[in-house]
């Protein structure tokens, strides 16, 4: 029983950290909830149902629907976020709003408002026993695909050039510019991993749910968002962290709540999240001390 | 009279009350049931503008949980106004002190509104310390626990499911009179002390707080003024619409409101009803492009979501070259008066 909960926490943690780590990314250089987010689960979904009819290996499939999502992120930042960065806080916000309305509406419009079969290979779903735990294979590959992540990106980003690149405009924006570093190319390259990070994210989800449909971008969104400011918006340690106690809250409700309690879960985690912006703004774990707009 | 008349808000309010009497009377002459219903629905939309810019535009704070507001006073003043006989029939499980219950649907429009301030006040005085990314999180959250609540209190709303039975009492007058009202408030409100040291505090905070104004407790007057206004616009949408369901208090209508604001230009009341007006239109008549090519020969699928797409791409365009929006900082009233005083002049 104990070790099947924390079974289960590890694997849906790691989907939820894996998706607040791309949410944090922006966050942490931009301070600006990217609300076009979630579509990119969309873009994948959809790019995966486009693709199920064509002879292509499930494998390069996935590749092509996460370069899609990492394409699609890079194009939030063109759309969205830099003809307006300088501007207001307000205006960006809107604007990025706007463009998961845009991605929203054109599935619903271009493609069809049912939900669509996603390709997913089956031995994902079967399910294997080991220590009296009883799951699918999907949730074992989740927490691999999820640390092997997670180990590529804390090299990445104590390693290389860009990696650095992105702390330091974490810590502070306008000082990183002044060193030399374009600012264009840093947040660009943030979308990129960010669009990286949900497109594997995706897939993950993806194996769950097996459909599509104009609206599932929401949720992996409210997920992010939740498990950034639980861990804390200023640190990538903090967004994993959060995600892993997003999945801790959520299971340990479903197990311990009444069935009518239950309907208002979300009501309870976002009145935690309110409650943590005005008691402890930074997170559970901190940061940098800046979280100002620099 | 004098006094009156040199009164910053006085140009304002006339042309607004001679531009609702031209509506009224184009609709009168029009005649048509399909003309009054757009124009009434568009006169709710003007309460909710103006509610929302008293808050947002004042304060400069992105506000998300505007639209749940909305939802507490059209599902309170439904409550309150459903006869007893449909009581039992739509809400089962009601409490038996409000089952017994059905006044006056005007009054319980009004008593609705009351009641989302009231609602308005105790949830979101912790809130109004934060700023920037903080506050548009706590907002959104807000949005989400309302939202979440009505949908899961089975007992009081129906739950997800249609909440129906209120009687029909919002005529386009009535909706028009409410709207003129709340332009008053929204003028006074901007204009006077509390208006201008808000927007002191918008423009530059830490000056603002030097000169003695006190952030919170100007943002908590705003708020509840703007749940006021919101509250009173869902009670009289609600009147109007007769059946809702949770979902027509979530993203998509947030996303309609802000739209309007931000197209008219949130920082003067009159951007904010001119932004009502033109994106409502818009959204309508989108609408019945959809509608027309859905029963033309030439498209053979249907064209869900066209309505959406067009007014998040104007709005992209609106903030990329206009970002204050159509009216940046004059009113209407400012422009006119100073034409009088030009043509007086020679």
């Amino acid at each position: 029983m104990i070790l099947q909960f924390i079974f289960d926490v590890l694997s849906l943690g790691s989907l939820y950290a894996l998706f607040a780590l791309g949410l944090v990314l922006i966050f942490g250089i931009l301070k600006l909830v990217n609300f076009a987010y979630g579509e990119l689960v969309l873009v994948f979904g959809y790019s995966m149902f486009l693709l199920g009819d064509t002879p292509v290996p499930w494998f390069f499939m996935t590749l092509i629907a996460i370069l899609m999502s990492v394409l699609i992120s890079i194009s939030t930042d063109y759309i969205a976020f830099r003809p307006v960065r300088e501007k207001s806080i307000t205006a960006v916000l809107i604007t990025s709003f706007a463009f998961a309305t845009i991605l929203q509406n054109a599935a619903l419009l271009l493609i069809s408002p049912r939900p669509k079969n996603v390709p997913m290979p089956s031995f994902f779903s079967d399910s294997i026993q080991f220590l009296g735990i009883i799951t699918p294979v999907r949730n074992i590959i989740s927490i691999i695909v999820t640390f092997i992540c997670l180990f590529i990106f804390y090299q990445f980003m104590k390693r290389s050039y860009i990696g650095l690149a992105m702390r330091a405009a974490a810590t502070n924006f306008n000082m990183t510019r002044m060193l030399g570093i374009p600012a264009n190319l840093v947040i660009t390259s943030a979308f990129a991993i960010s669009g990286l990070l949900a497109g594997i994210g995706a897939t993950l989800w993806m194996s769950k749910l097996a459909n599509v449909f104009p609206g599932i971008g929401l949720e992996p969104l409210l997920i992010a968002f939740i498990a950034t400011v639980i861990g804390g918006m200023r640190s990538v340690q903090g967004a994993v962290f959060g995600g892993f106690i997003l999945a801790f809250i959520d299971i340990g409700f479903n197990y311990l709540l009444p069935q009518d309690i239950l309907k208002f879960r979300d009501a309870f985690t976002f009145t935690f999240v309110i409650l943590i912006l005005l008691i402890r703004p930074q997170g559970l774990i901190g940061g940098p001390a800046t979280g100002i707009r620099t | 009279m004098i006094k009156l008349i040199n009164n910053d808000n006085f140009y304002s309010i006339t042309f607004f009350l001679v531009l609702f009497l031209i509506i009224y009377l184009v609709n009168s002459f029009v005649g048509s049931t399909i003309f009054e219903r757009i124009v009434t629905i568009l006169f709710v939309y003007i309460i909710l503008a103006v509610g929302l810019q008293i808050f947002m535009g004042n304060s400069g704070i992105l506000f998300f949980a505007y639209i749940g507001f909305m939802s507490i006073g059209a599902y309170s003043s439904g409550l309150l106004s459903m006869p007893v006989k449909m009581k039992g029939f739509v809400l089962p499980d009601l409490y038996p002190f409000l089952q017994t219950i059905s006044i006056d649907p005007i009054i319980a429009i009004i008593i609705g509104g009351l009641f989302t301030a009231i609602i308005a006040a105790i949830l979101t005085l912790p809130l109004m310390r934060l700023k920037d990314a903080a506050a548009v999180i706590t907002s959104f959250a807000l949005l989400m626990v309302i939202h979440s609540i009505i949908v899961g209190w089975s007992a009081v709303t129906n739950g997800p499911r249609t909440f129906f039975g209120i009687p029909k009492v919002t005529t386009l007058e009535l909706a028009m009179i409410f709207s003129f009202v709340a332009i008053i408030i929204g003028f006074i409100f901007k204009n006077s002390h509390l208006g201008l040291l808000l927007r002191a505090t918008r423009d530059n905070d830490i000056a603002a707080d030097s000169i003695g104004a006190n952030t919170v407790y100007l943002r908590w007057v705003a708020v509840i003024i703007s749940a006021f206004l919101a509250g009173i616009a869902g009670g009289l949408w609600g009147h109007f619409i007769i059946s809702f369901s949770p979902k027509s208090f979530y993203l998509k209508e947030t996303f309609l409101i802000i739209s309007m604001i931000v197209i008219g230009g949130s920082y003067t009341v009159t951007g904010s009803i001119f932004g009502a007006i033109l994106v409502y239109v818009g959204h309508e008549g989108l609408r019945w492009v959809e509608k027309v090519m859905k029963f033309s020969d030439y498209i053979t699928f249907e064209l869900v979501g066209l309505t959406e797409v067009v007014l998040a791409i104007i709005m992209i365009i609106f903030l990329i070259t206009k970002p204050k929006g159509l009216f940046a900082f004059r009113e209407i009233g400012d422009t006119i008066k100073k034409k009088i005083i030009k043509i007086s002049r020679t």
